[in-house]
């Protein structure tokens, strides 16, 4: 079976006024159907660049990039949006969710954009808060809503148009290790649902569940990819 | 994207920026009523100055005796060139650029009904001189005619500030009554319907009184005019007309036709088309001015514009991460700001609207005319707004648009 995702000599180079950095120094990574991955290493070594870059929200330096056999490099703007709306689904440290908008609608974005309407829509939301078991915080805002619940809905906006890829940055990082743990346990079942994972983390216990870990350090992979 | 969604973000965008909002909204509303209120009011008042220099006649030129300034076939300069009521009838025969024309004879007169004695202007003058003038009788009265001109009568017509002098409550039964005029008896044929008159050369239509020119020659056993009025046919200017009665009558005075000195004239087009240009130029100004307001209020929309995008950054990076096109984020910004636009515009325009409605009540007419809105004038308003609208959202729309996910973001 082909990878998901495939990398060679990826790099990111970022320019702030005249300085130049490279956050990223030619990294090769293949990461296969289905597979969960952790993407770990020191602050600073690329990780969340890394994880901008396979989720289409960045333009990568050099390099090729391609998602499920796509070259993404190629890319028009508006098919990136879509891979971002239907292949991908983000979970991010800060939760990143609206704050004008109720859990519901929150979850609704997505399928806003792909424009799924009328009761198919009501009814996937509906579904989705179901799953992540927040059927009673429909109605409620972000700021009514506790950590663990928040990034819960941040989860269900992402499955929302059912992707076969999560990408979680530290999602963990704001919670407490109870509503962490029940983070975790949801990403493992998506995970035996067939979907695949990449998680970013600094916790090694979480690191530990995945069947892969891809360690970083100074924008390049240390090892051979595999440090388990 | 949503609309219910979009607006829900707008509300809250707008109660995040109160005051910004207020104050945009408020310069695009001073905008919009400027330009309607000065628009609507400069027509009014062009309008109303139209309308009153019609009062003297369209297409009227007034011809008076004249010097000579030029020699001509062995005739010396400086004659004096005084056409007489058979030159006037001449150029009624033959002058292919006129329409009518009259001679103008004229002088104060006693006029005395009952115990009512004014001194007021006497015009003996031909029976299309009405029609030049546009000077309508009232119901049930009647302008001088022809017979009167053939036998001399001694009939007058009053106009109607003169009629109410004389006659008092009385003057609905002024026709038929006799009155005297410097001691002759003369009796009333007709009264003036009232009309509006800026412009003259010997006192106001509505004080004067007309009487046939014949029987104003055969009072003072006077042979000359003291001018005549002569109305051109509205598909040749005022200049061709004139040049035709140069040439006629300085065939049969031998005077150069180019001569302007022979006779002296007043071309009231020459005006007319003045006072319309420096009328359309006012309005100009005038919506110039609601224009730049307007301009103003946009600059501002922008500004607030370009602060939500600021403030909103963040949640654009996540409507991109979570799939929205360049075009759906474009899309949102621009209905923004048309909201402001809009709502601004429309207040606006109901408030100028407002104005334009209790004006009426205020019995101005006769300064200010009637300010009015026509339906161009309200549909060349919303296309103006929108475009303003726009304008002012495409800019920071762009900039949103075109910002990567993960800039928009602030990820790092
Ligand atoms: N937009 C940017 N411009 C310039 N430098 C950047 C930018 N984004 C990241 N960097 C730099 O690139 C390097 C990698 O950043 P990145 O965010 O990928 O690190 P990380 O591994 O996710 O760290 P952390 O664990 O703290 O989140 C850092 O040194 C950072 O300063
Ligand atoms: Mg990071």
């Amino acid at each position: 079976m082909s990878a998901i995702m495939d990398m060679k000599q990826i790099r990111k180079v970022y320019q702030t006024g005249k300085v130049t950095f490279e956050a990223l120094r030619g990294i090769d990574i293949q990461v296969e159907r289905g597979e969960s991955v952790a993407v770990v290493g020191p602050s600073g070594s690329g990780k969340s660049t890394l994880m901008n870059l396979m989720g289409c929200l960045d333009v990568l330096t050099s390099g090729e990039y391609k998602l499920d056999g796509e070259l993404v490099n190629t890319l028009t703007s508006n098919q990136l949006a879509d891979i971002r709306n239907k292949k991908v689904g983000f979970v991010f440290q800060a939760f990143n969710l609206l704050p004008y908008a109720t859990a519901y609608e929150n979850i609704e974005i997505p399928l806003l954009f792909a424009r799924v309407t009328g009761r198919k829509r009501r009814q996937r939301v509906t579904e989705l808060l179901a799953r992540v078991g927040l059927a009673d915080k429909a109605a409620n805002k972000p700021t009514e809503m506790s950590g663990g619940e928040m990034q819960r809905v941040a989860i269900a906006r992402a499955l929302a148009n059912d992707p076969e890829i999560i990408l979680a940055d530290e999602p963990t990082g704001n919670l407490d290790s109870a509503s962490g743990g029940e983070i975790v346990k949801l990403f493992n079942e998506l995970w035996k649902q067939g979907k695949t994972i990449i998680i970013i983390t600094h916790d090694a216990s979480i690191a530990g569940q995945t069947q892969r870990i891809i360690r970083l350090k100074d924008g390049a992979v240390d090892g051979n990819g595999d440090l388990r | 994207m949503n609309i219910v969604l979009s607006v829900r973000q707008f509300l809250n965008d707008m109660r995040r920026q109160k005051l910004r909002t207020a104050m945009t909204m408020f310069g695009i509303f001073w905008g919009t009523c400027a330009i309607v209120l000065l628009f609507a009011f400069g027509k009014g008042l062009t309008e109303a100055q139209m309308k009153s220099q019609k009062g003297m006649g369209e297409n009227i030129l007034i011809v008076w005796p004249g010097i000579t300034a030029k020699e001509f076939n062995g005739l010396p300069r400086g004659r004096r060139i005084r056409p007489t009521d058979d030159d006037v009838r001449f150029l009624k025969q033959n002058a292919q650029t006129l329409a009518h024309i009259s001679p103008e004879n004229g002088r104060h007169m006693t006029l005395k009904y009952g115990r009512q004695t004014h001194r007021r202007f006497v015009d003996g003058v031909w029976p299309e001189y009405c029609i030049m003038r546009n000077i309508i009788p009232q119901f049930g009265s009647r302008f001088i005619n022809e017979p009167d001109l053939q036998n001399r009568r001694r009939v007058i017509f009053l106009g109607d500030i003169l009629a109410g002098d004389l006659f008092g409550d009385s003057v609905s039964a002024a026709v038929g009554k006799r009155i005297l005029v410097n001691s002759m008896p003369f009796t009333v044929i007709g009264i003036m319907k009232s009309k509006e008159q800026n412009n003259s050369y010997r006192g106001r239509d509505n004080r004067t009184a007309y009487i046939p020119n014949t029987t104003y020659q055969a009072m003072f056993s006077e042979r000359h005019s003291d001018d005549f009025v002569a109305q051109h046919k509205p598909q040749f200017t005022g200049e061709i007309a004139r040049q035709e009665i140069f040439r006629i009558l300085g065939e049969k005075y031998r005077f150069d036709p180019t001569d302007e000195e022979a006779l002296a004239v007043w071309d009231t087009t020459e005006g007319f088309a003045f006072l319309k240009t420096f009328f359309m130029a006012f309005s100009s100004f005038l919506v110039g001015i609601g224009f730049a307001t307007l301009i103003t209020g946009a600059i501002g929309v922008t500004n607030i514009m370009n602060v939500v995008l600021e403030e909103r950054t963040k949640e654009i990076g996540i409507k991109m991460a979570l799939g929205a096109r360049k075009s759906t984020i474009l899309w949102q910004f621009i209905f923004e700001t048309l909201l402001i636009t809009g709502v601004g515009g429309v207040l606006g325009f109901a408030f100028a609207y407002g104005v334009i409605s209790v004006v009426p009540m205020l019995n101005l007419e006769e300064f200010i005319g009637i300010p009015t809105i026509d339906g161009w004038g309200a549909i060349m308003m919303s296309c103006l707004l929108g475009l303003v609208g726009l304008t002012a959202g495409i800019f920071p729309a762009r900039r949103a648009a075109n910002l990567q996910p993960v800039q928009a973001l602030k990820l790092f």
